[in-house]
This record gives C-alpha cells, structure tokens and sequence, in this order.
C-alpha cells in the first residue's frame, strides 16, 4: 500500500516536474547540503561541550540557550528541502538501503536529544559550568555526534543505486532491507 | 597551459587508484562532507558571535580561541579528502567553471580567515564593534561560497 502510495506521488505533476528540473533540483539539493554546516555544524560544536572536548569554560546553558535556535532553524531548513528532494523519486529513496538507514538512525538521534533535553539538561544550573559534564550529558554528545556523522554519510550515500531493487542479484538480506519483495510483487 | 598539469594529476597512481575504485570516491566525498560539517560549524560559532548574535553570553576571543584547533583540523580533513577527489577527476575539473570559482575563492578564504579574522576575533570582547561585524559578514559570505562552488562541481 505505501509503494501504491509512493508510486503514484512520483508521479504527481511537480514530482515530475522537480526531478526533471534543470535548476530547481540542484538548488534544493545545494541548499540542503549547504545547510548541514548550519545544522550538523551547530549540533556539533554543541557536542563537542557535552562530551568535554572543546569549550569547556563555556556554559553548556549558553550552547542550549543561544546556539539551540540556530540548529533549529537548520533543521527546518534542511527538513524542508529533505522532503522535496524526497517528493522528487519518493519509491527510489524508499527502498534505498542508505535512506533507510538514514531515517532510522535520525529517529535514534531525535530520541537521544529528547532524553537529554528531559534528563541531564534540566539540571544543567547544577552542572552546566563544569569543564567535564556529567555521564548522561557525556553519553548523549558522544551519540549525537556518532548518530549525525552517520547520517551525513548515509545521506550523501543515497545518491548511489548499488543496492537499488532493479540492480539484481543482491544478498538476501540487502533486498531485504530495501524491501525488494514489495517492488516484484 | 595548465591542461597537461591537469592530465598529469589524473595520471597519478592516486588519481588513478580513486577513479578505478568503486566505493573510494563515495566515501571520500562523505568524509569531505564530515569535514564541512565541522568547518560550518567552527566557523559559525565564531562568525555569528562577531555578527553579535549566536553566544552572545560569551567574549569573541574566547570562542575564537576554543574553534581554532576544530577549525584547523576541519581544513585538514577537507584538504586531505579534497585532493585525491579532485585528482580522481582533474581533467573534468579543468573544464568546469565551479572548480575555479572555488578554487579562486579558497585561498581568498583562507587567507582571510587566519590573516585578517583571526587577529580581530582574537582582542576583541563583549561588544564587537562595525569592524568585528564586517569581518564576520565577509567571512561567512566567503566560506559560502567556497562551498556553494563546490557543491555546483558535481552538477555543471
């Protein structure tokens, strides 16, 4: 049901379209790209404080306060061009091993944000001037950074079609995380 | 005149060795990316600071100080993932106009940022002044394009 769904969104008039644009595509993919120095940029000098390596006289409270908005209007940014470039070949991106793996490994780093944000982070008066943060605020850097790296990797990875469902044959388990079996069928 | 050069550095075992491989171009160009990941954001820090907004709680020279080394190795991780990259295509490169924005532009930005930026970002405090804002404009607006430019090699 969801490839019925994909495959008639790929079909969608600006889907076509965007795809076969001459400058649209590449403007809404540079943009996206671009931005990881925003977004990716700012999550990471904010993890660099959390795990202890870099701005260590510097107030974690500072980071979460006054950096924290620019992150997010990075990720709205690259949210929103996400998505259009994912509107542009919705089945393809679907069944790509490396999109697949992106979007989870997103959703851990969404969870290991939120866990910080509701745990160690609330009693950052506490600790937030210590040059070495807690444990917890340890940890949730050192994921957050390990998290984001991948997904920069998979991310820019989404571009190949080595394990795309109409390159055959493939290792069982590769057609089984692009869910190849939906596409024969 | 530079065209030879440029077939000579296509010719080079590394160039040849990226171009032959399968995975090696995708995962240096990943690697390049981690790379402008930590770039944006050392220079982020500092540039937003000196535009006075960002970490506004914090003096200029004290965040200039603690980016400096991730800015370096930043560049370090670019450079050295650039280089092979680029020799893996240098004739495509020669005749692609976003090569030569960005490599007219880069030594523009990196001059900028450690001869002029550094220095100012280095004695100034609380309330950067218009000079400390200029500087951080610039910087912000070379960089971008340096990667603007970069980013375009792939699709020109």
């Amino acid at each position: 049901m969801i490839d019925r769904f994909l495959a008639w969104l790929g079909e969608t008039p600006w889907s076509v379209a965007l795809l076969e644009s001459l400058y649209a595509w590449p403007l809404i993919e540079s943009t996206h790209v671009l931005t990881l120095g925003l977004f990716v940029g700012a999550t990471i000098m904010m993890d660099l404080r959390l795990t202890g390596l870099a701005f260590r006289n510097v107030p974690v409270q500072s980071f979460t306060g006054r950096l924290l908005p620019w992150t997010h209007a990075g990720f709205i940014v690259m949210t929103v061009t996400g998505l259009l470039l994912f509107y542009s070949q919705p089945l393809r991106y679907y069944h790509n091993v490396f999109f697949r793996v992106k979007v989870l490994v997103m959703i851990a780093a969404g969870i290991n944000a939120f866990v910080f944000h509701r745990g160690a982070h609330r009693r950052a008066a506490a600790w937030g001037a210590d040059a070495m943060p807690p444990r917890a605020a340890r940890i949730a850097g050192t994921v957050s950074l390990t998290a984001w790296a991948l997904v920069v990797v998979t991310g820019r990875l989404i571009a190949y079609n080595w394990f795309d469902c109409d390159i055959q044959p493939q290792p069982g388990w590769v057609n089984w995380l692009a869910g190849c079996e939906a596409v024969t069928e | 005149m530079l065209e030879p050069f440029f077939r000579w550095c296509q010719s080079t075992l590394i160039g040849q060795a990226v171009a032959d491989s399968v995975w090696a171009f995708p995962i240096l160009e990943a690697v390049h990316l981690l790379g402008l990941c930590l770039l944006g954001g050392a220079l982020l820090v500092v540039d937003l600071r000196m535009l006075g907004v960002g970490l506004t709680g914090q003096p200029v020279s004290r965040l200039a100080r603690h980016a400096r080394p991730w800015l370096v190795a930043a560049i370090v991780v670019m450079v050295a993932t650039g280089v092979p990259l680029f020799l893996s295509e240098a004739i495509k490169a020669y005749y692609n106009t976003s090569f030569w924005v960005k490599m007219s532009t880069l030594p523009v930005a990196l001059g900028f940022t450690f001869g002029v930026r550094e220095r100012v970002a280095r004695n100034e405090g609380m309330e950067p002044g218009p000079r400390c804002k200029v500087i951080g404009a610039v910087s912000l607006a070379l960089w971008f394009t340096v990667a603007a430019a970069g980013r375009w090699i792939g699709f020109s």
